[in-house]
C-alpha cells in the first residue's frame, strides 16, 4: 500500500525502480521491530492494521504498540515473540517501490533466511549494540555475501539501551569491518539506530547528533537495484514449448514457440543462436509476448522465441547467442558452495536431484572439499554436511547442465538440491 | 576465500518498470507451473485478481491454449454480475471452465453448515479439495497476494499442501531464487501464486494499463446497505435487513468480491479505473480490513483457514 504523499521530499521525483531488501542478524536484534518502525514512520501502515496490532499488544500486556507484530503474522510467532519464517511487506515512496523480507534470526530457521536473501538486492544486518558481533551475525553476513547480495548495511540497533554511546558504535564497526575484510566484502556501510524509538530510520531523532551519515531511508532510496542482471551474455533457459497445432490455421500450423525468461543479456530478431547442450544452431525469427511481436528482448523479460529452423528443443534446454557460446559451460560435474538445509545430513551414498535453471539432473556427491567454520572462517575437513552447514563440494551429474559461475551469473550459476524421497528442497548451491 | 562476489557496479535505473517486472515474474511463474506440473488448474472466480491472472496467462501462453482448465469453487452465494462475467470471460477466451459448488458438497454431506445462514465461505476448502481429488490436480494457481493478509505475507510462491490440503506455516519448503520446486507425491498438492508480490495498487494499475474489463460491482454504484460496526453490509436476499437495521442507499464499490455473506463494499464515488487508482493510493484502510467479515472473526482466521486447505 502506498504512502506517496507522506514521504519527505528528496528532490526530483525520479523512479529508482524496485528494491528488494531483507533484514537479518541474530535473534532479537530487532529486525521485525525495525521493519515495523520503518513502515510506521513512512505512514505505510494503514489505520485498521495499526488498530489490530494495538489491540493485540494491549491484550499481551505490553505498554506500547509492538511493531514487530506487523510482520510476525503467524500464531506461533506471536505466542513466542520470535520470527519463524520470512514475511514479505510492500511499500512505496515517491522514489521507488520496495519489497521487504523480514528474516528470522534463530539458527534453527537459517534456511528461511537464505530463502529471503536469495532474491534480495540489499541486506540490512542488525546488531544489538549491547551484544556486538555474534555467531549468527557472522553466519547471516556470510550467507548474504555468499548469495551475492552486493550491498550490506550494518545497523547497530538498540542504541537507546547504551545511552547512544558513539564509542560502542565505533567499536562494533571496527570489529565488523575486520570480519568483512576477511570475507572480501567490499560494499558495507554502518548506521546507528534505535528501531524502537525511530532514531535514524526516517527521522534523525535527537539522540544521535554525532552521526553525520544518511538516515536508513536515505540509504534505501538511493541504493542501486541489483536485479538488473549485470551479465551481458544472453542466456535463455526454455521453460515451456508452445505448439498450438491448429491444423486449420495456416499461421499456427507450424508454430513452435520457445517460452522462457531472458536471464541475462539481450536478443534481437536475426541474431544467431546456439541451443545447448545439443549444440544446434539457428537464427531468431521472431520474439513475442502473448502472440504480439517485439523487435528485441532484454534481461528479465518473459518472452517467446521463434527460430528459423525446425530443431528439437524442449524444457531444460538453454538458448544462448552465437557469439556467447564459448562462455557457457556444458558439464557433468559441478563444484559449488553449498548451504545444506535438510534435516538429515547430505548422504554420499544417495542420489539427489539437482535443479538448475529449468533443468533437472540426478546427482551424486563427489567430494567435500571443506566445511566452513563460521566463527573463524577456517576451512575445516568434513566427512559429513549437516543442517545449516556451508561447505565447498562437488557433484557428479547423470545429465549435463549448462552453467556459468554464480559470481558471473546468478541465474545460471544457482541450483537447488531436492531429496526425492520427500520432494523437499534440501540444499542451495552456487557454482564456482 | 573463493566465495562468489558480484560486481557491485550496477545500473540504478532498471530497463523494466515495476509493472513490467511484476508481469514478467508472473509469466515466469505460470510457465513454471505448466512446465513442472502434469495437471494444474487455475482458480478463476471472476474477481479482479483472477482477472489479472487470466491476462497474464494469455501473455504467457498465447497463441496456444492455456495448459490448464479454469476452476471455480462456487458457494452459490456470489453476485450474479460476477458469475455472468466469469462465464463470459471463459467463453471469450475459449478456455475450459470447471465449476464445482459448495451446494453439491452439502448435498453429499461433506459440508454441514452449523445453521442455514452460516457463511459458506470457509467451506469452499472442502469443495476445492474434492475437486482436486476428482480431477487429480497436482497444482492450483491462485490470485492471492502477500499484501492482503499477515498469514499470506508468509506464504511461499509455490506453497506445498499435504494430502489433507493443509498448509504447515512452521515448516515450509525453502524457496531459493526463482528455482521453484513443485514436486509432490500423489495426493499432495501445490498452490502457486503468480501475483504474490503485487499490491492492490499494482493490480489496479495493471488493469488500467491492460484495459481489462471487470464486473460492474467494482465501480461506484448505489446499493442498499446497513452499517455493521465499521463495515457496510449489503442488503440482499441472503443478507436481509434485521429488525432495527437502518437501510441506507449509499454510493459504494467493492474492493474485493467473494461470497455475498462475507464481503462488504466501501463508500466511494470512484466509477472509473483511474478514480479507483487515485483512491487506492490514498486509502487509510487495507483491502480486507474494509471488506471482509470472515477475517475479522479472529486474529488468525486466515492462517487457520489455510491450514485447513483454503487457497
Ligand atoms: N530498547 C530497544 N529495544 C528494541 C529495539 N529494537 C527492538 N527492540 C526489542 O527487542 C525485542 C526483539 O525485537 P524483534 O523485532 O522481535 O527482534 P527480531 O530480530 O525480529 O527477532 P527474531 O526475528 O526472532 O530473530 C523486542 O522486545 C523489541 O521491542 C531498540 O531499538 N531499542
Ligand atoms: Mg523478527
Amino acid at each position: 500500500m502506498s504512502a506517496i504523499e507522506h514521504i519527505p521530499e528528496f528532490g526530483s521525483p525520479v523512479d529508482n525502480g524496485l528494491l528488494r531488501f531483507l533484514t537479518c542478524g541474530s535473534v532479537d536484534d530487532g529486525k521485525s521491530t525495525l521493519i515495523g518502525r520503518l513502515l510506521f514512520d513512512t505512514k505505510a501502515i494503514l489505520a485498521d492494521t495499526l488498530h489490530a496490532i494495538e489491540k493485540t499488544s494491549l491484550r499481551r500486556g505490553m505498554e506500547a504498540v509492538d511493531l514487530s507484530l506487523l510482520t510476525d503474522g503467524l500464531q506461533a510467532e506471536r505466542e513466542q515473540g520470535i520470527t519463524i519464517d520470512v514475511a514479505y511487506r510492500y511499500f512505496s515512496t515517491g522514489r521507488r517501490k520496495y519489497i521487504i523480507a523480514d528474516a528470522p534470526g534463530h539458527e534453527q530457521y537459517t534456511r528461511n533466511m537464505v530463502t529471503a536473501a536469495s532474491t534480495a538486492d540489499l541486506a540490512i544486518i542488525l546488531i544489538d549494540a549491547r551484544k556486538g558481533v555474534l555467531t549468527q551475525t557472522r553466519r547471516h553476513s556470510y550467507l548474504a555475501h555468499l548469495v551475492g547480495i552486493p550491498h550490506l548495511l550494518v545497523a547497530v540497533n538498540k542504541m537507546d539501551l547504551i545511552g547512544y554511546d558513539r564509542a560502542v558504535f565505533e567499536r562494533i564497526r571496527l570489529e565488523y569491518l575486520a570480519f568483512a575484510q576477511q570475507l572480501g566484502i567490499k560494499d558495507v556501510r554502518f548506521i546507528p539506530l534505535s528501531a524502537l524509538n525511530g532514531d535514524m530510520l526516517v527521522d534523525r531523532g535527537d539522540n544521535l547528533g554525532w552521526y553525520e551519515g544518511p538516515t536508513l531511508i536515505d540509504i534505501l532510496e538511493s541504493a542501486p537495484a541489483a536485479h538488473s542482471a549485470s551479465d551481458e551474455r544472453f542466456r535463455f533457459p526454455v521453460q515451456f514449448v508452445c505448439r498450438p497445432q491448429k491444423a486449420d490455421d495456416p499461421l499456427l500450423h507450424d508454430y513452435r514457440g520457445f517460452m522462457g525468461r531472458v536471464e541475462s543479456g539481450g536478443i534481437e530478431v536475426g541474431d544467431e543462436v546456439v541451443v545447448l547442450p545439443s549444440e544446434r544452431h539457428s537464427r531468431i525469427k521472431g520474439i513475442q509476448i502473448g502472440g504480439r511481436s517485439l523487435p528485441r528482448a532484454v534481461a528479465e523479460q518473459s518472452v517467446t522465441l521463434l527460430l528459423e529452423d525446425e530443431i528439437d528443443i524442449s524444457r531444460g534446454d538453454m538458448i544462448v547467442r552465437g557469439d556467447a557460446r564459448e562462455s557457457a559451460l556444458v558439464t557433468r560435474r559441478i563444484e559449488a558452495m553449498l548451504c545444506w538445509m535438510g534435516e538429515s545430513p547430505l548422504d554420499a551414498r544417495r542420489k539427489y536431484l539437482i535443479r538448475q535453471t529449468t533443468r533437472d539432473a540426478r546427482a551424486l556427491l563427489d567430494e567435500i572439499a571443506y566445511r566452513l567454520d563460521i566463527n573463524s572462517l577456517q576451512q575445516v575437513a568434513a566427512g559429513e554436511i549437516g543442517m545449516n552447514d556451508i561447505a565447498r563440494v562437488s557433484f557428479k551429474l547423470a545429465q549435463p547442465l549448462v552453467v556459468d559461475r554464480y559470481a558471473e551469473n546468478r541465474a545460471t550459476g544457482a541450483f537447488i538440491v531436492i531429496d526425492e524421497s520427500t520432494n523437499n528442497t534440501v540444499g542451495a548451491g552456487m557454482i564456482l | 576465500m573463493n566465495a562468489p562476489i558480484l560486481d557491485p557496479v550496477l545500473p540504478l535505473r532498471p530497463a523494466l518498470d515495476h509493472l513490467d517486472w511484476l508481469e514478467a515474474e508472473a509469466i515466469y511463474i505460470l510457465r513454471e507451473v505448466a512446465g513442472q506440473c502434469s495437471n494444474p488448474a487455475l482458480l478463476f472466480s471472476g474477481g479482479k485478481d483472477s482477472i489479472v491472472l487470466l491476462r497474464l496467462a494469455e501473455k504467457a501462453f498465447r497463441p496456444g491454449r492455456f495448459p490448464f482448465p479454469l476452476l471455480h469453487i462456487d458457494t452459490g452465494h456470489n453476485y450474479s454480475e460476477v458469475i455472468d462475467f466469469r462465464d463470459a470471460r471463459a467463453c471469450e477466451l475459449n478456455e475450459r471452465l470447471i465449476v464445482r459448488s459448495v451446494e453439491s458438497s452439502m448435498a453429499r454431506g461433506t459440508v454441514r453448515l452449523k445453521s442455514a445462514d452460516e457463511s459458506r465461505n470457509k467451506h469452499q476448502s472442502v469443495t476445492l479439495l474434492e475437486a482436486i481429488e476428482e480431477f487429480g490436480f497436482d497444482a492450483c494457481i491462485g490470485g492471492a497476494r502477500r499484501d492482503e493478509e499477515k498469514a499470506r505475507a508468509k506464504e511461499r510462491i509455490f506453497s506445498f499442501r499435504d494430502e489433507f490440503g493443509g498448509w504447515d506455516p512452521k515448516n515450509q519448503r525453502p524457496e531459493l531464487w526463482d528455482l521453484f520446486n513443485a514436486r509432490v507425491h500423489k495426493g499432495e498438492n501445490i498452490r502457486a501464486f503468480p501475483i504474490s508480490n503485487w499490491t492492490e495498487l499494482d493490480v489496479w494499475q495493471y488493469i488500467a494499463r491492460e484495459g481489462l474489463a471487470l464486473p460492474p460491482i467494482y465501480f461506484a454504484h448505489i446499493r442498499p446497505v446497513v452499517r455493521k460496526g465499521n463495515l457496510l453490509q449489503p442488503v440482499t436476499d441472503l443478507t436481509p435487513a434485521r429488525d432495527g437495521d437502518v437501510i441506507e442507499q449509499l454510493r459504494v464499490r467493492f474492493r474485493t468480491v467473494g461470497d455475498i455473506t462475507c464481503t462488504a463494499p466501501v463508500e466511494s464515488d470512484a466509477d472509473t479505473v483511474d478514480k479507483i487508482i487515485a483512491e487506492t493510493a490514498t486509502t487509510t484502510i487495507t483491502e480486507r480490513g474494509a471488506t471482509r467479515l470472515d477475517d475479522q472473526a479472529s486474529e488468525a482466521a486466515m492462517e487457520q483457514r489455510k491450514k485447513e486447505g483454503y487457497f
